[in-house]
């Protein structure tokens, strides 16, 4: 068996969304270079609606094809759909993740709730605090 | 199209090996401790390989124990010289920081078990050097295990002068030779060597196969009991195929070696300056004293895995020696070793040369890396930081 799915090379050779949105309403950057990821998420938000997203990603192939992957899931999409996006919608949607590589969902999922903080935060909408990550660490290796 | 650059994982058998291997399945496919003559003839190319491998490693046939790898090999010899050292009450063993893992392990696990070990430094460009090893014998040390080249960054270790440090001072020396044997000269005599381990399947021979190398009068312990093969000290029926195999392939490396090298190091040195002038990038390891096949380089702003699939997209098998590929999120010790951050160890690729390239695979692999590195810092968010002065280069 290959080390991932077709849909996971699809996504990483053809990554959707790659970029920057430089009026952004909501930006959230998680990951650690030390770890060997980072991803960026860019959204434009009207009428609470995602009308765009983009991304960076340094990291694996997985790492891409979840940004890609977890932009795609969530644009044209009203934020409270966003903000229930699970990584586990991500790996779904991707036909599975090596279990070392479901880290680099959770990184898409984090990045895009980090976004939407972000966009609250901007605007002065309250939000539920309780459904965030609560910090920019990375547990998901040993530095 | 397909270019093979990963001779450092593993390499392609040669015709010659091959052909030589054949008659060992269907015709000659006797045991050789069976008394009958199918066996006797069986027995007989086991007793011609083993010779012809000990001329090449200048070596007694009786020293040669062939074993299932290099892996295998390298157990064998340190826990050998682990339980030798034990009973004149010395259990203190000196390596380096960038052993392969067959050496780290077993070494972490004699840890566990009482031993002391010292893991010396290997400085920026990935060599120790034999005042080292002299510093840090001690009364008590038993062993001295450091290898040839290293697997990742190919630096090539001094191991004559260590082997003679370690006579003087009457300390076993082992050396992990894999990444060495049928591409750099080795002669255990004149290199001071007390132990050496090969694996076949690094210089176009068969996979599973390899040989420990012990000089007489070192007592191995063997890591596998039951029958009296290998004068006791490694049990189980021959693998006949595969060592006539690697006695063939052995021979085949070592014929002409200098002119194979130098064509290596051409292609070597062409490689490294055309990736050399990739923007932030370095290359790990000496420039000179490495492998003539190894190539090594970090780029910064980028992760290795991403490189190494979309190089695989263009033909081009390589590795990273990174961690993603091997199912670990750390980078790899190696590099660490030599002192890179680890922001910068995860974006590697090692590019281990064969004679069987071109000067064309060169150029063609010098353009496709240039251009997936470009492409993947323009979607990385590290490199827009490092590039708008919000994050210093690592590498200048």
């Amino acid at each position: 068996m290959a080390l991932y799915s077709d849909k996971v090379m699809d996504h990483f050779r053809n990554p959707r969304n790659v970029g920057v949105i430089e009026d952004a309403d909501g930006v959230g950057e998680v990951g650690n270079a030390k770890c060997g990821d980072i991803m960026k998420i860019y959204l434009k938000i009207q009428d609470d609606r995602i009308v765009d997203a983009k991304f960076e990603t340094f990291g694996c192939g997985s790492a891409i094809a979840s940004s890609s992957m977890a932009t795609e899931l969530i644009k044209g999409k009203p934020v409270s759909d966003a903000l229930a996006l699970t990584n586990q919608a991500v790996v779904e949607a991707l036909d599975g993740l090596p279990t070392h590589k479901i880290h680099c969902s959770v990184l898409a999922e984090e990045a895009i709730k980090l976004a939407l903080k972000d966009y609250y935060e901007r605007n002065g909408i309250e939000y539920d605090k309780s459904q965030f990550p609560c910090c920019e660490s990375c547990d998901h290796c040993s530095h | 199209m397909s270019i093979y650059v990963d001779n450092g994982a593993t390499t392609k058998l040669s015709s010659k090996a091959l052909s030589a291997m054949l008659p060992f399945f269907q015709e000659e496919y006797g045991n050789p401790s069976s008394l009958h003559s199918v066996g006797q003839r069986a027995n007989e190319a086991l007793t011609d390989a083993r010779t012809r491998i000990a001329k090449v490693l200048n070596c007694d046939p009786k020293e040669i124990i062939f074993t299932s790898g290099g892996s295998e090999a390298d157990n064998q010899a340190i826990r050998s010289a682990a339980m030798l050292g034990a009973r004149k009450g010395k259990k203190h063993i000196i390596s380096t920081a960038f052993e392969h893992h067959a050496v780290l392990h077993t070494l972490d696990k004699l840890k566990k078990q009482g031993y002391e070990i010292t893991l010396l430094d290997v400085h920026e460009h990935g060599l120790v050097t034999a005042e080292q090893v002299r510093k840090a014998i001690r009364e008590d040390t038993c062993l001295v295990t450091v290898m040839y080249a290293n697997n990742e960054i190919g630096t090539i270790q001094p191991i004559e002068e260590i082997g003679a440090v370690c006579r003087e001072k009457g300390v076993l020396f082992h050396t992990d030779a894999v990444q060495a044997v049928g591409h750099l000269k080795v002669d255990v005599q004149e290199q001071n060597i007390d132990m050496l381990s090969l694996s076949a399947h690094k210089f176009h021979g068969p996979k599973g196969i390899g040989v420990l190398y012990a000089r007489k009068g070192i007592l191995l312990e063997p890591l596998i009991e039951g029958g009296a093969q290998e004068r006791g000290r490694r049990a189980g029926t021959e693998n006949i195929p595969a060592i006539v195999g690697m006695a063939a392939a052995l021979e085949e490396a070592v014929d002409g070696i200098e002119e194979k090298q130098l064509k290596l190091k051409g292609l070597r040195q062409k490689l490294i300056a055309g990736l050399s002038k990739i923007p932030h990038s370095v290359l790990n390891g000496d420039q000179n004293q490495r492998l003539p096949g190894n190539v090594h380089f970090c780029f910064e702003g980028i992760e290795g895995e991403s490189l190494l699939l979309l190089l695989d997209d263009k033909g081009i098998c390589a590795s990273s020696g990174s961690a993603c590929t091997s199912g670990s999120l750390d980078p790899s010790h190696v590099l660490l070793a030599i002192g890179r951050p680890h922001e910068i160890a995860h974006g590697s690729l090692r590019l281990s040369l064969s004679d069987e390239n071109t000067e064309e695979e060169v150029d063609y692999i010098i353009e496709a890396v240039t251009d997936v590195v470009a492409y993947l810092r323009s979607i990385s968010p590290v490199w827009r930081d490092l590039q708008a002065g919000i994050q210093d280069y690592i590498i200048k």
